[in-house]
């Protein structure tokens, strides 16, 4: 039995990381109230530990499978193992929050809400925690992620179709106003990307021009700079004027939607958030194409236009997509702030929920939008890593 | 842009502070974007203690976001912390996903309204560039200089203090920098939860459609995100320097 | 085939090639030496319009070369450079078929081509046409870059430093390849090096740059005999020149009737090789034979007197 026996399921000693995973989960689940129930919306609530907010067989199948899972957690147990271990657990809190909600809802209560409390949430954090490092040690290749984050979505959607969850609060808040959520959520995607589309169809072309004279470019990414300066507040605000001025002032305008209120000076203020990460991508992409490869280009007779297609941007491809990744994510995040000055999003119900102190119409509004920016960047990371495939070892 | 002559940041800085002080003498230049005769210089409030309390909580959450992720850095690039790394670094990758909005949205419920909420969201979201940055700046150093460092009898405090926190230190001082510009501007948002920043204005002119007070605010905190840039960016190429790095 | 008329390229007010006329025979190697800076590279590059000339002229077969448009002349000359310039997100064989689609070749054409380059460079095609060069060789890419710049037939082949980052075994490896290409397709080739013997070796004749001044443009025999200034002198190195000049010559002229002991040495063999063989051997004087056959034998007296100054 030499040192080299990764390929065993248990290796003797402790993994330091696994331990406080562990520990972290006993302590949520053990010290901390797993739900809060309240008898209306806005009230105070009153906190549930695990063995009494689920029902009793929920209560033994939860402590089995931490029982058996915290083990192969905190030991050094093989990655698939600890994975299982961790996803196991994460998907019975998902289960259990649901069945919570139906132990501790009365049979006809309309009014009274049943929420996640701190160790549900915090039991969450440390399995999805627990989960990422699973994986992270096995390395998933980019269709195998895809694949993934396609199954998770998946099964959540499924969850929330079947009514799994209605009886959690943040779906109690969403029943009164399923309507305006469907329409909400569209305007908050629609926003972002095409915020984002535009900003590659400007920004890419804008660098590729300004990069080879040297002024132009230092102009072009130095005023790009000043704009991210701005707080997205203000900036939302301040093209409010501007955009009625043009809505009303310049014939036809108003017919594409041009005008001070609605999604107009959102669309314009995320589109100038884009512009620079966009700009700035592209430019070092293009910079990163080594110069024998470029001298080359020319030394075989390529035109100018047959070097930057064939050569020059697919080579920058894996930078470009990278820069989009993260103006994407930014720009999930931003369109809330579209919620203050009208521009419609999920932020409408983020800032509802603020100005009425309801904490779960906040969740309304927050997590949607958290779990569209993270799915964006697990998507599009794996969308750069299969763009870097062909070139993925640069010869040095 | 940070490469403009130091007297135009002198300028940028004198006039901010003139405006801050005196606010009054630039009502004329705001005037046309106040709608009626609505006074078109927010004053609720004095625009500088906004401003100083703005800078108070941006410095106050920038700070103890650095003191945390530096010491994550240190302990995630000593031996005992290599199992950890790769998982810390797709911890601050996918955490830098969550939008600063949201994350200030759900510290309310938690926390209630006021600066907390908001000191909290921002010291959140500045440890992820920071412990990022600090990560590479730590990791990427030359292997045969930590080599050279243990073959001159340096124990391992001194090569921590001595050689690889001041080589890294560039790298460190371009997070806080991400993470106080970042700051500025999301912390303007915390004014929707009743925190006393900048965000005031702009959210008083966006409830009253008063164009100047959405500009006041928007501009003073564009001032100070540029020169906060332009002085950290002063001070890394200083660093960079020391380092032996060519700037 | 190629003449240079008193050209010159200036740079922001610095002269880095001045007044170079020179002429390059058709079918045959000219190698340019020098430092670094010379401006050697400089006056390849004006050769295929890389960079224009600041004043004088190039011709190409009698045709002034500002007659075609760039990307034309280019894709009519091979052009080969050290770190080989491989498209790294294209194939062994894209990277090949480059210049033949640039030219519209139909697939078929290209294909076979790429196959009888990849085997001419002792290249298993099917195990080599759908690598990306990250996975190939340094010696490997070397050729497959050389191979590339050879796909259209072209008939002059521009090569900077394309050996510099190979080590020693796989250079000369590389350079006998090239002799053996450029004899097969009489292709007319100008190769940029820094290193004097690599000049030697495969230049029918040598131009020696200095400071962007053309100083001495002549075979490698004449060159060793005779450097034109002490600059040449220095770049040939003082100490062993007998010996280069020995590698030079080959022992065919030199056979004399008579008998000699030992194994024969072929007629092909250079006189620096046939020397050393004579003195590890303890042999006065060598046979010598072709294709089997004895011719004679050669003298040591006869391979010293190869050594002397000319």
């Amino acid at each position: 039995m030499g040192g080299h026996s990764a390929t065993g399921l248990l290796r003797p000693g402790v993994d330091p990381l696994g331990s406080a995973f562990a520990a972290l989960l006993g302590l949520s689940l053990l010290a901390l109230p797993l739900m809060t129930t309240r008898p209306n919306r806005i009230a105070a609530g009153t906190g549930l530990t695990a063995w009494s907010a689920l029902p009793s067989g929920a209560v033994l199948l939860l402590g089995g499978v931490v029982a058996l899972g915290l083990p192969l957690l905190a030991l050094r147990a093989a990655p698939p193992l600890r994975l299982a271990a961790a996803a196991a657990i994460l998907l019975l809190l998902g289960l259990s929050a649901g069945w919570a909600a139906d132990h501790l809802t009365l049979p006809g209560d309309r009014y009274g809400r049943v929420s996640p409390d701190a160790g549900w949430w915090l039991a969450f954090a440390t399995a999805a925690l627990a989960v990422g490092d699973g994986l992270a040690r096995l390395r998933p290749g980019p269709i195998l992620r895809i694949a993934l984050l396609a199954l998770l979505v998946g099964a959540t959607g499924l969850a929330l179709r079947t009514g799994f969850w209605n009886n959690l609060s943040v779906l109690r808040e969403y029943a009164s106003r399923s309507d305006t959520f469907g329409r909400e959520l569209r305007t908050h995607a629609v926003l972002a990307l095409t915020s984002v589309a535009a900003a590659a169809a400007l920004g890419i072309p804008a660098a590729i021009l300004a990069r080879p004279v040297p002024a132009l470019r230092t102009g072009l990414l130095a005023t790009l700079n000043v704009v991210q300066t701005i707080p997205s507040m203000a900036l939302f605000g301040m093209l409010i004027a501007p955009l009625a001025w043009i809505g009303r002032a310049v014939p036809g305008a108003a017919a594409l939607g041009i005008a001070g209120i609605g999604a107009a000076p959102a669309f314009v203020a995320l589109l100038a958030y884009a512009l620079l990460p966009v700009a700035a991508a592209t430019v070092a992409g293009l910079d990163a194409v080594p110069w024998p490869v470029r001298d080359a280009a020319r030394g075989v007779g390529m035109t100018a236009r047959q070097r930057l297609l064939q050569v020059e941007l697919p080579l920058a491809l894996p930078a470009i997509l990278t820069g989009i990744r993260i103006v994407l994510v930014q720009n999930i995040g931003l369109a809330v702030i579209a919620g203050l000055v009208g521009g419609g999003g999920l932020g409408v119900f983020v800032f509802q929920g603020i100005s009425q102190n309801a904490g779960d119409l906040v969740l309304l509004g927050a997590l949607p939008t958290v779990a569209m920016a993270t799915g964006a960047a697990v998507l599009l990371d794996a969308v750069v890593d299969l763009s870097r495939g062909r070139a993925a070892e640069r010869v040095p | 842009m940070s490469r403009a002559p130091p007297l135009a940041w002198a300028a940028l800085l004198a006039l901010l502070g003139v405006f801050l002080v005196a606010p009054g003498r630039f009502a004329p230049l705001f005037q046309p974007f106040a709608p009626g005769d609505t006074p078109p210089i927010y004053a609720q409030t004095p625009l500088l203690t906004l401003a100083v309390n703005h800078l108070l909580l941006v410095a106050a959450a920038t700070l103890t976001a650095a003191a945390i992720a530096v010491g994550l850095a240190v302990a995630a690039t000593r031996p005992a912390g290599r199992d950890v790394l790769p998982f810390a670094r797709s911890v601050a990758r996918i955490g830098q996903t969550f939008p600063p909005v949201a994350v200030l949205a759900l510290a309310v419920p938690i926390f209630g309204f006021g600066a907390v909420p908001t000191l909290i969201a921002l010291v959140l979201y500045g440890l992820l560039p920071i412990f990022e940055t600090a990560l590479t700046g730590l990791d990427g150093l030359d292997p045969a200089l930590m080599e050279a460092a243990r073959g001159m009898g340096m124990t391992d405090r001194q090569r921590l203090l001595r050689v690889e926190l001041p080589l890294a230190l560039p790298m460190i001082l371009s997070g806080i920098r991400l993470a106080a510009v970042i700051g500025l501007a999301t912390a303007t948002i915390g004014s929707t939860v009743a925190a006393s920043t900048l965000g005031e204005v702009i959210i008083s002119g966006l409830l009253t459609g008063n164009t100047a007070y959405v500009l006041q605010g928007g501009l003073v905190v564009s001032a100070l995100a540029l020169l906060i840039d332009a002085g950290f960016r002063h001070v890394e190429r200083g660093a960079a320097r020391r380092a032996g790095f060519r700037s | 085939m190629i003449d240079l008329a008193q050209v010159s390229r200036v740079f922001e007010g610095r002269t880095v090639v001045a007044d170079v006329t020179l002429r390059v025979e058709a079918g045959t190697i000219l190698t340019v030496v020098g430092t670094s800076g010379s401006g050697k590279t400089t006056l390849l590059r004006m050769i295929n319009r890389l960079i224009e000339p600041s004043t004088g002229t190039i011709q190409i077969a009698g045709r002034d070369i500002r007659d075609v448009p760039p990307h034309l002349l280019r894709r009519g000359i091979g052009y080969a450079i050290q770190g080989h310039g491989l498209f790294p997100h294209r194939t062994v064989a894209e990277n090949i078929a480059v210049v033949p689609k640039l030219l519209d070749w139909d697939r078929g054409r290209i294909a076979a081509r790429v196959d009888e380059l990849l085997s001419l460079f002792n290249l298993d095609p099917a195990a080599y046409r759908d690598r990306l060069p990250a996975a190939l060789s340094g010696g490997e890419q070397q050729r497959i870059g050389v191979a590339r710049a050879l796909a259209a037939e072209p008939p002059i082949l521009l090569m900077d430093e394309p050996f510099g980052a190979l080590d020693p075994i796989i250079r000369g490896r590389a350079q006998e390849d090239l002799r053996t290409i450029q004899q097969r397709y009489n292709t007319t080739i100008v190769l940029v090096t820094h290193d004097m013997d690599e000049a030697l070796h495969l230049g029918h004749r040598i131009a020696v740059m200095d400071a962007g001044r053309l100083v001495q443009e002549a075979p490698p025999a004449d060159l060793l005999g005779a450097p034109a200034t002490a600059f040449v002198g220095t770049l040939l190195g003082s100490g062993d020149r007998a010996f280069q000049l020995m590698a030079l010559r080959v022992v065919d002229d030199l056979v004399e009737p008579g008998p000699a002991p030992g194994p024969p040495i072929p007629a092909g063999t250079s006189v620096r090789a046939a020397l050393a063989e004579s003195l590890w051997s303890r042999r006065p004087a060598l046979p010598v034979s072709r294709d089997g056959v004895i011719l004679g034998r050669v003298t040591r007296a006869a391979l010293e007197a190869q050594g002397g100054r000319p």
